[in-house]
């Protein structure tokens, strides 16, 4: 685009864009020069209707009088930080702004936004990063102004230096260890401006020894996989897991708990009570594991506070003894975590005591060695054993024992406002919202949100589309010429891109090469050992006439043949690039389609040595009238500038009919002449399209679309990148997927799993 | 016929059926239809064919299938001697001469040209041409032909064409229920029934990791080879690790979660 010398005047083809830009209200040219660029980005994160207050916001920045820096990398940042925490983000966000800019800390405004993508990256929650800001500011209000009695006006040492560490620091801290960590700092070098900005900037020989003394337990970033793997491994289970910290609210401690969010769980759990802090959040997920496959919700309505809490008691008890007698280790897991309340430890006469009683109960029932005495006590640990014998008891079943219990064992100091609370507490228990349900609220229906972000191209013309039928698997019918198929090259951008891309990967192509290099065809391949051949084979030939004249039995096979080698090849690699791509990778700092980018880059690289023929396209589509296919590399195409720079633009948005993309791709590959013709699909999702509502529809349809390929002789294989793939791959391609559960490590994957595969 | 005698399975083998399949292989064989038998590594494909030809009565000659077989190693080669040559028949024409099931293990790892062999014997026509003998082998009425095939994707290079493919009815073998499972530990090993159902929760917990970092879950045959070390005193802790764990994967978190999984099931 063109850079003009006023850029407040500046043009943009399109209305809404020119509508963005009059809203941003800047003249910086830097921010023309990326504007557009930016905007496309955040419309792939942002909603429509919070883009005015992301626009806004980055106004305001650019009026603060910093100059261009922070409001660019505001611009350029945002979007990563709503895809990682979500759009509540802003205000907090924009207050902390404010408060600098207030104070004299304007200075770290840029430090505090260059960094605040990758911070949030690590948090992945608003609340974690409420705390981060929380801290921040802290520090800021404790340093400012107070250095050697002058007053005011002197800006907080240590606070950029914070900013800049923070990704660093939170890859080894919870959030209560950051928190120590900047105590530590203002306690001992408020005083002493030099060294503050020393210590919050790792220099100092002490800040990185509290660094070191604060990095303990097992963080959840670094726990992740191992619990994804442990909920499906051990239960089949699986769900988001989101983190929470326990540093800051000191009155109530959140709990664990799960909703139609995910699993919410500490975000650092110590080795403590014996048990590591590994095996902790394994229990903690076990115990909601326990809710989800046994417990049902109860009306609460009706019930007192004493009564729910009874009933939550024994369901926690009910689901865990479900879950011991799965896996009957866990038993020594959750004992050690579980409190043994001293039998006598609460007097009834002055204090409130149900809880003690319910926590005693509650060893109790998943302990046969608790060892109290009291008679209703043993009595209900009998009638609990005697429903659960055999059997998994019900929700409902259980709550009838526990109102019992609760009328059996009432006492008129239970009203005393003096709770005895010491040793009652069970923490790996989540806080049993999911329990109740209350028959006032009505359920709210989830409103389909067909709101698309862009709008459909018209942009598609040149080749007329072709049609292709869709299986309807209600009907068991095909629905001829039911999908329009629309071809085109893909655009191009620039090729160096790729190569920059490449080289970032010039490792792991070192690494490849070797690999490449044992699979590459020698050309002509002897093949000996044979009765008949082209040749004689010499060396076998005078060990048979040597071992015939000595009498014994000659080996008949003293010839030998040539053949070129038997690579015979073809591959498609078809890349969906539907909008989910845009969303970040788990655990990386890039989306999905950046990684499919350098994946695609490094696979291609890879073919070309091997010198198997390869096509690449990619699809899209906007309902069954607009498929899209685009080529980014024909057979006959070398890997050259022009296919990279095809490959540099790569774009992603609309949705994924996939069978329709399939057959077109089936199309040209089964009409290739070679032994063996390889449809590699990369995918990150399930089928769909947004005027498609049955989601068995499409999947259907795919299947049939990966049995039709394998008849014309063509071999369809799925790379997933969605962890909880299995229900629908499987499904679809049968035995020829893979779900890859670590994104980031796609483009170190994707090349080898198409070596191993062609093996 | 002495020659026919030593093919002959002599004991019975145990065979814990999964589901209808004694019974349809019967049939395929009273009908003189070849059998596939599909299923992934370990799960019971061999010995169920094992089996078979020791209920029907018949020789069992198994071949297992590598990718530097020639079709002269299934058909027969003539033999150079100090008097002169001699043919000496394959496997392959050995069965078809006896009327014999002939059982080619793991098809996939041979070559696609010697495979092409099998054809005029999996149809209608039922011989066997022995192209530099001159001879053509009608098959002996008692003659089956069962292949078996793991439809795992290890490789796409390794799979069937459709014309051999479409020559065969097929058994799709899975690992069997844990009931079952729990029974074919016991019974071939002795190994207490608990015992036995722990292994086989570990197996399901291994399997479920299947496509997500595990190219295979943990067989039958690993399971039984856990029980076989229990079985000898082995700890169950140290049996599970070494025959179910270390074999089948390198990678640090899943070990530790199969890990975990048997702490919690072996206390
Ligand atoms: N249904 C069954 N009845 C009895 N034993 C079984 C059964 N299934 C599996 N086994 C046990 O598992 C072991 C492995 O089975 P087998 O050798 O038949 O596997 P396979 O399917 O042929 O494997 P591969 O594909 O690796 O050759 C057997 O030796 C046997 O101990
Ligand atoms: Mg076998």
């Amino acid at each position: 685009m063109m850079a003009s010398s006023d850029s407040a005047l500046k043009e943009y083809q399109h209305p809404l864009m020119q509508q963005y830009w009059k809203r941003l209200d800047t003249r910086f040219p830097q921010v023309a020069d990326i504007f557009e660029e930016a905007m496309a980005e955040a419309l792939l994160v942002i909603d429509r209707p919070d883009l005015d207050a992301y626009l806004d916001a980055a106004s305001l920045i650019g009026k603060l009088g910093r100059g261009v820096e922070p409001m660019l990398v505001f611009i350029e940042e945002w979007p990563s930080v709503v895809a990682a925490v979500g759009k509540q983000a802003l205000v907090p966000v924009l207050d902390c702004v404010k408060a600098m800019q207030k104070s004299p800390n304007g200075n770290a405004i840029t430090p505090f936004l260059q960094t605040l993508a990758a911070v949030a990256r690590r948090l992945q929650s608003v609340e974690q990063l409420q705390h981060y800001l929380d801290i921040a500011l802290d520090l800021m209000r404790r340093t400012t102004g107070s250095i050697h009695g002058h007053h005011t006006t002197f800006p907080s040492p240590g606070l950029p230096g914070l900013f800049e560490q923070a990704p660093r620091l939170l890859n080894l801290l919870a959030m209560a260890g950051l928190r120590n960590w900047v105590e530590y700092g203002i306690r001992n070098y408020s005083h002493h401006p030099e060294r503050q900005i020393e210590y919050f900037t790792l220099k100092l020989a002490d800040s990185r020894a509290v660094l070191q003394r604060e990095r303990h337990g097992t963080l959840f970033a670094d726990a992740e996989r191992s619990l994804d793997l442990y909920l499906r491994a051990l239960w089949q289970d699986s769900d988001q897991l989101v983190p929470y910290s326990t540093a800051f609210d000191e009155l109530r401690k959140p709990i664990p708990y799960y909703d139609a969010l995910g699993m919410r769980v500490p975000d650092v759990f110590d080795d403590a009570y014996g048990i590591s802090g590994l095996d902790r959040y394994r229990a903690v997920l076990a115990h909601m594991v326990g809710h989800r496959r046994w417990s049902e919700a109860q009306i609460a309505d009706n019930w007192s506070p004493f009564q729910r809490m009874a009933v939550e008691f024994f369901e926690d008890c009910r689901v865990e003894t479900l879950l011991i007698r799965e896996y009957p280790g866990l038993r020594r897991i959750f004992l050690a975590q579980h409190p043994h309340p001293v039998e006598d430890a609460c007097d009834p006469e002055t204090t409130s005591c149900l809880r003690h009683r319910l926590a005693m109960l509650s060893r109790a029932l998943i302990d046969p060695g608790h060892g109290y005495t009291d008679k209703d006590l043993l009595e209900f640990v009998r009638r609990f054993h005697e429903l659960l014998d055999q059997s998994t008891s019900s929700t409902a079943e259980i709550a009838g024992l526990a109102l019992s219990y609760v009328t059996k064992t009432r006492r008129q100091s239970d009203q005393l406002a003096k709770v005895h609370f010491d040793n009652t507490v069970i923490d790996y228990r989540d806080d049993n919202r999911q329990l109740w349900k209350f028959i006032e609220e009505g359920d709210e229906e989830q409103a389909f949100d067909a709101e698309r972000k862009f709008e459909p191209g018209d942009e598609l013309k040149g080749l007329p589309p072709r049609h292709y039928p869709e299986w309807d698997h209600a009907t068991q019918t095909y629905r001829p010429d039911w999908a329009s198929v629309y071809e085109s090259l893909h655009p191009s951008g620039n090729a160096a891109d790729i190569d920059k891309l490449l080289q970032k990967h010039a490792a792991l192509a070192k690494q490849l090469k070797r690999l490449l290099d044992l699979l590459k065809p020698q050309d002509k391949v002897r093949i000996r050992y044979q009765e008949e051949g082209s040749e004689l084979d010499l060396d076998v030939a005078i060990r048979s006439l040597i071992d015939f004249k000595g009498g014994a039995t000659p080996d008949p096979r003293i010839n030998m043949s040539h053949r070129t080698d038997g690579r015979d090849i073809t591959v498609l690699l078809l890349v969906d690039l539907s909008e989910s791509l845009n969303e970040k990778a788990a655990g990386s700092q890039q989306t999905i389609l950046q990684l499919s980018q350098e994946a695609v880059s490094l696979l291609a690289w890879a073919i070309d040595c091997l010198g198997d023929p390869l096509a690449i396209a990619g699809f899209h589509s906007n309902t069954r009238h607009e498929v899209r296919y685009q080529h980014i590399k024909g057979f006959s195409e070398c890997w050259d500038d022009t296919v990279k720079a095809r490959l540099a633009a790569m774009q992603a948005g609309y949705s994924t009919r996939m069978g329709a993309a399939l057959r077109n791709a089936g199309h040209y590959l089964s009409s290739r002449k070679s032994d063996k013709k390889i449809l590699l699909l990369l995918t990150d999702g399930e089928p769909a399209d947004i005027d498609v509502t049955d989601p068995e529809h499409l999947r259907a349809d795919a299947k049939r679309a990966v049995e039709e390929l394998t008849t014309q002789g063509v071999t369809t294989f799925c790379l997933s990148l969605d962890p909880k793939a299995d229900e629908y791959v499987r499904e679809i391609f049968g035995n020829r997927w893979r779900v890859l559960d670590r994104i980031e490590r796609l483009p170190e994957q994707l090349p080898m799993l198409y070596l191993s595969l062609t093996r | 016929m002495s020659n026919k005698d030593q093919y002959l399975v002599k004991t019975e083998p145990f065979y814990q059926a999964q589901g209808k399949e004694v019974v349809l292989y019967e049939a395929a064989y009273h009908a003189k239809l070849p059998v596939m038998v599909k299923g992934p590594t370990g799960c019971g494909k061999s010995r169920f064919v094992e089996y078979m030809a020791w209920k029907l009565q018949k020789p069992l000659i198994t071949v297992a299938c590598n990718e530097d077989m020639t079709a002269s190693d299934l058909v027969g080669r003539y033999l150079l001697e100090a008097n002169g040559t001699r043919w000496l028949d394959g496997p392959l024409t050995t069965a078809a001469r006896i009327g014999a099931i002939c059982y080619l293990d793991e098809i996939v790892e041979a070559r696609q040209d010697t495979t092409v062999v099998i054809h005029p014997l999996t149809d209608h026509r039922r011989n066997l041409p022995l192209d530099k003998k001159g001879e053509l082998i009608e098959a002996h009425p008692d003659f089956q032909l069962v292949i078996s095939y793991n439809p795992g994707y290890q490789s796409l290079m390794k799979d069937l064409k459709q014309s051999t493919k479409q020559r065969f009815t097929a058994f799709d073998f899975d690992y069997p229920s844990p009931e079952l499972e729990t029974l074919i530990l016991t019974q071939e090993t002795g190994l207490a029934e608990g015992t036995a159902a722990k292994l086989v929760k570990i197996g399901q917990v291994g399997r479920n990791l299947k496509g997500h970092g595990l190219d295979e879950g943990i067989s039958t045959r690993l399971l039984v080879y856990a029980a076989m070390l229990i079985k000898r005193g082995v700890d169950a802790g140290d049996a599970c690790r070494m025959a179910l764990v270390r074999p089948i994967t390198d990678d640090a978190d899943i070990r530790a979660t199969l890990d975990h999984a048997i702490d919690t099931t072996f206390i």
